[in-house]
């Protein structure tokens, strides 16, 4: 007899699934928060890129490249590709109004989905996973190596982008140029080139975040629709401000939404939706800067 | 009145007064099919100019006006469809429906601001179709609502529509019955906007702060704003319901909303006088994308994305901010000319 019964083993597995898929929406999520952070804006074209860079990483693979030698070289591309689009398109619009950015990241959402339906088509693919999907048994809980394996990697790439920011120069201009742009300049910081790297980094999660979800849900154009929406719900709970909050909102959602349409008969898997962004707004109504965010004091 | 208020004035008359007499005998030249199509551009005229007076005039960026577009529609629908109400009498009662639910989402709206309201709208519009899924027995579920043969419905859908001693097609009733709402709607935004309440809300979005010191009742016109906005929409909604003839969840996807704060940078935000072209570009520019460059799946799209980023990357501030920068050397001359 294993410890707790099989109710409480049930549940330990849908806690480490729900935190392997919070890990994917966390990645996600984190990669909307350094835009936030850098450009002020958020990137609706989040999830697309990863969608686009998941499928040059099938492509590679389908090609001969052994999965973890594609699999590096696709976060390299993503990097190049969040680079290439800061400084084509959105440099142009920094000093227009919040909302033109907002348009032009959508018109990307738009275009990229588009060009990977022209390029490979709607069908669904099969993405092949570094993982096994056997389970390992500890005191009679079955969990499946995937799930550890998606979490362990979500957990490194979080923990190297926080040695990254916090213990490199590169990362400390980073944060500066996030901070204060102005004052960063003065001090001899490119500007500039910190926000194209900004969205370099955050292509690079999204991409993580798409390959990691491919083998659970198979590859398609619209694949990233509903993991965008679900990492955009975790960046607002964790406070657009916070990349702490981001991974935090990400893995609490992941295990919350698990458990909640397994155990509640009413909402099940069709209102998972409408609950995560129910929560959401009576987050925001009795914090309105997330969980972790920061609340700013405005000089007039 | 300056001189330079009165031109502007009489160039803002002019323009409406060509609007109209072109929009009054367009469907002669316009088949069938194409007054239709015409008839849409006047829908989403109309939820643009809603959505103008939110995020344009007062700062509020919402991207789920979709979401109150969708509350009209279904009110329309379930009274037409369900209880055989008289179409156009529901449409002023869509708006106030839906301007209710706008009032109500104003007030919470109230504690956030910026990205973050942005968000919180795009959610409600995210979670609307799902939610109109599960509550079937008002909304029909998945299979909607049909108003195709209603008898409240004018001319049922199919029938040609007596009206005021002519006879119109269906398409062309249509064309008429959006464009009319739309101009009545238009010469309201324009004297709402124009006066007190129209500067209140630019001050507000101009600086909370100082509107505030000015002695603006900041919670309530930043929620007046929202319902307002969100009657607008309502109305919208319910002529699409009209037009369609047929409404599911499936009528207001989340793109719609999208589609409206694209229309309305386009159009230029904080004017009414670009509205046209954002409401044509969500109309035609994707089908010109499809029929002109590739019907190969997914190549439209990629046609229509770059069409948007040039368009926005050309004009930042939309079309009525090109009319402003071309117009302004040349009122500054008339208005020099003056005080010389």
């Amino acid at each position: 007899m294993e410890p707790g019964g099989p109710l409480m083993a049930n549940f330990l597995q849908q806690v480490v699934s729900g935190l392997a898929t919070g890990g994917i929406y966390g990645s996600l999520a984190l990669a909307l928060v350094l835009i936030y952070r850098a450009t002020r804006v958020i990137n609706f074209a989040q999830g697309e890129m990863g969608m686009f860079a998941t499928f040059i990483a099938l492509w590679l693979i389908e090609s001969g490249w052994p999965y973890w030698g594609a699999f590096f070289a696709t976060l390299a591309i993503a990097f190049v590709g969040g680079v290439v689009v800061e400084r084509v398109v959105i440099r142009p619009v920094e000093r227009a109004p919040a909302v033109t950015v907002v348009i032009i990241t959508i018109g990307l959402l738009i275009g990229l989905n588009g060009a990977a339906f022209w390029i490979w088509g709607g069908e669904t693919r099969a993405f092949p996973s570094a993982f096994s999907t056997r389970a390992i048994h500890v005191g009679g809980v079955a969990f499946s190596i995937q799930d550890l394996g998606v979490i362990g990697v979500s957990l490194a790439a979080v923990g190297l982008l926080y040695v990254f920011f916090r213990f490199t120069k590169l990362g400390l201009g980073l944060r500066a140029a996030a901070l204060n742009p102005e004052a960063s300049r003065l001090v001899g910081v490119r500007v500039g080139w910190m926000l194209a790297l900004g969205w370099g980094f955050a292509s690079v999660l999204g991409a993580l975040s798409g390959m990691m979800v491919a083998p659970l849900v198979f590859l398609d154009p619209n694949m990233m629709r509903a993991v965008l929406l679900y990492a955009l719900a975790a960046a607002i709970l964790g406070g657009l401000d916070s990349p702490i909050g981001a991974v935090v909102g990400g893995l609490v959602l992941g295990v919350g939404l698990n458990l909640i349409s397994t155990y509640v008969d009413f909402i099940g898997d069709q209102l998972k939706l409408p609950v995560a962004f129910a929560v959401i707004l009576a987050v925001l109504l009795v914090k309105p800067t997330g969980l972790f965010g920061r609340t700013t004091v405005r000089r007039v | 009145m300056t001189r330079r208020r009165a031109i502007t004035l009489g160039a803002q008359a002019g323009a409406f007064l060509v609007a109209v007499a072109l929009l009054t005998v367009l469907p002669h030249w316009l088949g069938d099919f194409r007054a239709s199509q015409v008839a849409y551009v006047g829908i989403y005229f109309i939820a643009i100019m809603g959505l103008n007076i939110l995020t344009g005039y007062t700062g509020q960026i919402s991207l789920g006006h979709g979401a109150f577009m969708a509350i009209g529609g279904y009110t329309t629908a379930i009274m037409v469809g369900h209880h055989n109400v008289r179409d156009l009498w529901t449409i002023p009662l869509a708006g106030l429906v839906a301007g209710g639910a706008g009032l109500l989402f104003g007030v919470p709206a109230l504690r956030l601001s910026g990205l973050y309201l942005a968000l919180a709208t795009f959610a409600i519009a995210v979670a609307l179709p799902a939610v109109l899924k599960k509550f079937d027995h008002f909304t029909g579920g998945t299979q909607g609502i049909q108003l195709f043969g209603r008898p409240g419905f004018t001319g049922k859908g199919y029938e040609n529509v007596h009206v005021l001693g002519q006879t119109l097609t269906f398409n062309n009733w249509l064309y008429y019955l959006t464009w009319t709402v739309a101009a009545v709607l238009f010469l309201i935004a324009w004297l709402v906007l124009g006066g007190r309440m129209g500067r209140t809300f630019r001050a507000i979005r101009d600086s909370e702060i100082a509107a505030t010191s000015s002695g603006v009742n900041l919670p309530l016109y930043k929620t007046l704003a929202f319902g307002l906005s969100a009657f607008y929409a309502g109305v919208a909604g319910s002529l699409f319901a009209l037009a369609t003839t047929f409404v599911n969840p499936d009528t207001f996807p989340i793109i719609l909303s999208l589609y409206l704060l694209i229309g309305a940078v386009i159009s230029g935000l904080g004017s009414l006088w670009g509205i046209a072209a954002g409401a044509l570009f969500i109309q035609y520019v994707p089908d010109l994308a499809s029929k002109y460059v590739s019907k190969a799946p997914g190549a439209p799209s990629v046609a229509y994305a770059v069409i948007l980023i040039i368009v926005v990357l050309l004009l930042p501030f939309g079309l009525t901010g090109l009319i402003r920068k071309s117009a302004r050397p040349l009122t500054d001359r008339l208005f020099r000319g003056h005080n010389q």
